[in-house]
């Protein structure tokens, strides 16, 4: 009677002793999330069926984060639709400007517990596994379905342990581990799976790096990224017990096993997320801008990173550097510990807390053949703007290094010590 | 049966080329089949034809949730995607929609683009120059989804039941 993390939450969450992968359930919701850009079609459909009302209004979450505050008419319409429906409905899970940040970031500081199982209209909802939580990332119109019943079929993906050993070496993080991974087994290599994240490593790594890892399980197809809970989990979420971990002997697809001590400073070179390479090997890309935040690194740890490099040294004056806190919480924290102050003294700007850049919305479009390097999780053509533009992903350390030299830059040689 | 003439795509279709998310404000329903996969050919929304077939290597429709790439392809008069194998929430999506999906193994050497094949999806056979190539046919619920039109016609067959 073996499980998995994942298989333990879907035969919770959908009222059954076990189940096991390849099977068909029908999994109650815990928390169901819509944003700005996926929400609206999501209260369309709703209208179309005839009736909108959400089956539980607290296990409802909208969270206004991809083009905040809103930069054109139409998008302002779309941000109504849902501050409406809010209002409507009484929804206290709301996150309106003043409140809002990455829909990921503010789901992990507020809403998601270890256990849970929770869908976003939003494929990085993966990045909530890194609490112990099954979470994955859905289509607006079975969004409609789920706010209408609180249910959603599932089918019980197989898992692929990724087994972490070692320990990373100075000015190399959880990004640079993911982009590794990704560059290993392909941007399809853990299609329709769970990605779990064990051993040693996971176990050293912060919350803050557990959900930029399981964040990007989506780049290789993963349905989630998940971390079995542990004393670090329960701290950040701050429930007492999370009785739901996988078994030692559990069933896996496949074993990938990560050494930690070998890694090197990551990129991921244009167009494809597993097209990655050491940066010591990628031969100084030019950076007209550099892009730090996102719901893979704009939180505390991530900025700290970038400031500690950053302290004292100028931008480079060829070189735009945009810095984007992932919540409100982020912000105010990295305003008291003084890295905002860094980042603007460097010659960078901050932005208010929300999506930015990372999918060409606003804030740092690219114009032809303009590169960015970016903390963000996709280097897909025209992501950033123009088709003609070029996205090179890297970790917040590498993105820091590469503000000062203007061009694509190994960031050990900043470490101290 | 599906009948119809092909255009093919490589592995790794993702839905930024599919449709650029600058297009996403839009909710009209013209505009997306507009912006179809110019990423990799600016001229192929005026070359689909209604009734036409995609045919894809692997991965297809990997990246974002957003569903306006299911819709788009739909919209645009596209009546099957064939792929040896589809990213997981696009093919959510596509069923949700009533845009009928189906992973075959095998399909991208089986097909040249402009052939015509035939898509059985009771049996899951796909018909081509080659011969049958089989696939697994979806479970019966996703059938259903798909029958009714995509999931809110399904949901609200249910709710008139």
């Amino acid at each position: 009677m073996v499980m998995t993390i994942s298989e333990k939450v879907l035969a919770r969450a959908s009222g059954r002793e076990r189940v096991e992968a390849g099977e068909y359930v029908v999994g109650k919701i815990d928390l169901a999330m819509i944003h700005d850009l996926t929400g609206p079609l999501t209260l369309n459909v709703l209208k179309e069926v005839g009736y909108d009302k959400p089956w539980d209004p607290d296990r409802v979450a909208i969270i206004l984060d991809h083009q905040v505050p809103a930069n054109s008419t139409v998008t302002a319409a779309l941000q109504k639709q849902l501050r409406d429906y809010a209002r409507k409905y009484g929804l206290k899970n709301y996150h309106d400007l003043g409140r809002q940040g990455v829909c990921h970031q503010i789901l992990a500081e507020s809403y998601v517990k270890p256990g849970m199982l929770v869908v976003g209209a939003d494929s990085h909802t993966c990045s909530l596994g890194a609490l112990g939580a099954f979470a994955t990332g859905i289509g607006s119109t079975e969004m409609a379905a789920v706010f209408l019943t609180g249910e959603l079929w599932f089918r019980v993906p197989e898992s692929i342990k990724f087994d972490l050993k070692g320990r990373l070496g100075k000015g190399v993080s959880a990004k640079d581990v993911i982009l590794n991974i990704i560059g290993r087994v392909g941007v399809d290599g853990a299609l329709y799976c769970a990605a779990e994240f064990t051993g040693e490593g996971v176990e050293r790594l912060s919350v803050d790096g557990r959900l930029t890892v399981c964040n990007m399980a989506i780049e290789m197809g993963g349905k989630t990224g998940i971390i079995n809970p542990d004393r670090r989990t329960l701290e950040y979420t701050g429930v007492k017990s999370a009785p739901l971990r996988s078994d030692p002997d559990a069933n896996y697809l496949k074993v990938v096993e990560v050494d930690l001590d070998e890694i090197e400073p990551q990129v991921a070179m244009p167009h494809s997320v597993d097209n990655v390479k050491p940066v010591s090997d990628a031969g100084g890309v030019r950076a007209d801008q550099v892009f730090i935040g996102s719901c893979t690194n704009g939180r505390l740890e991530d900025l700290k990173a970038a400031a500690g490099i950053l302290e004292g040294k100028k931008v480079n004056p060829n070189t735009r550097l945009i810095v984007i806190p992932a919540s409100q919480k982020i912000y105010l924290e990295a305003e008291r510990r003084g890295y905002i102050k860094t980042f603007v003294e460097a010659g960078g700007v901050v932005c208010n807390p929300n999506c930015g850049p990372c999918l060409g919305g606003h804030m740092g479009i690219l114009a032809d053949d303009e590169t960015c390097v970016s903390t963000s999780n996709r280097n897909f053509m025209g992501r950033m703007g123009s088709t003609s533009s070029k996205v090179y992903l890297v970790s917040p350390e590498t993105a820091a290094a590469t503000a000062i030299e203007g061009r694509l830059a190994d960031p050990r040689k900043y470490m101290g010590g | 049966m599906i009948k119809g003439s092909v255009w093919k795509f490589g592995d790794d279709v993702d839905t930024d080329v599919i449709i650029p998310a600058k297009y996403l404000r839009s909710v009209d329903q013209t505009v997306w089949p507009k912006h179809l996969l110019e990423g990799l050919d600016p001229t192929f929304s005026s070359k689909v034809k209604t009734g036409n077939i995609i045919v894809a290597g692997r991965n297809f429709g990997c990246g974002s949730s957003r569903e306006q790439a299911a819709l788009a392809i739909k919209w645009a008069g596209v009546s099957a995607v064939v792929a040896e194998s589809f990213a997981r929430i696009f093919f959510r999506n596509a069923i949700n929609n009533g845009l009928p999906l189906v992973e075959c193994k095998g399909i991208s050497k089986a097909v040249d683009e402009g052939d015509v094949i035939e898509i059985d999806l009771d049996s899951g056979n796909v018909k081509t120059k080659k011969g049958i190539l089989r696939s697994s046919p979806l479970p019966p619920f996703l059938k259903e989804i798909l029958k009714s039109g995509g999931l809110v016609e399904y949901y609200k067959a249910k709710r008139a039941v």
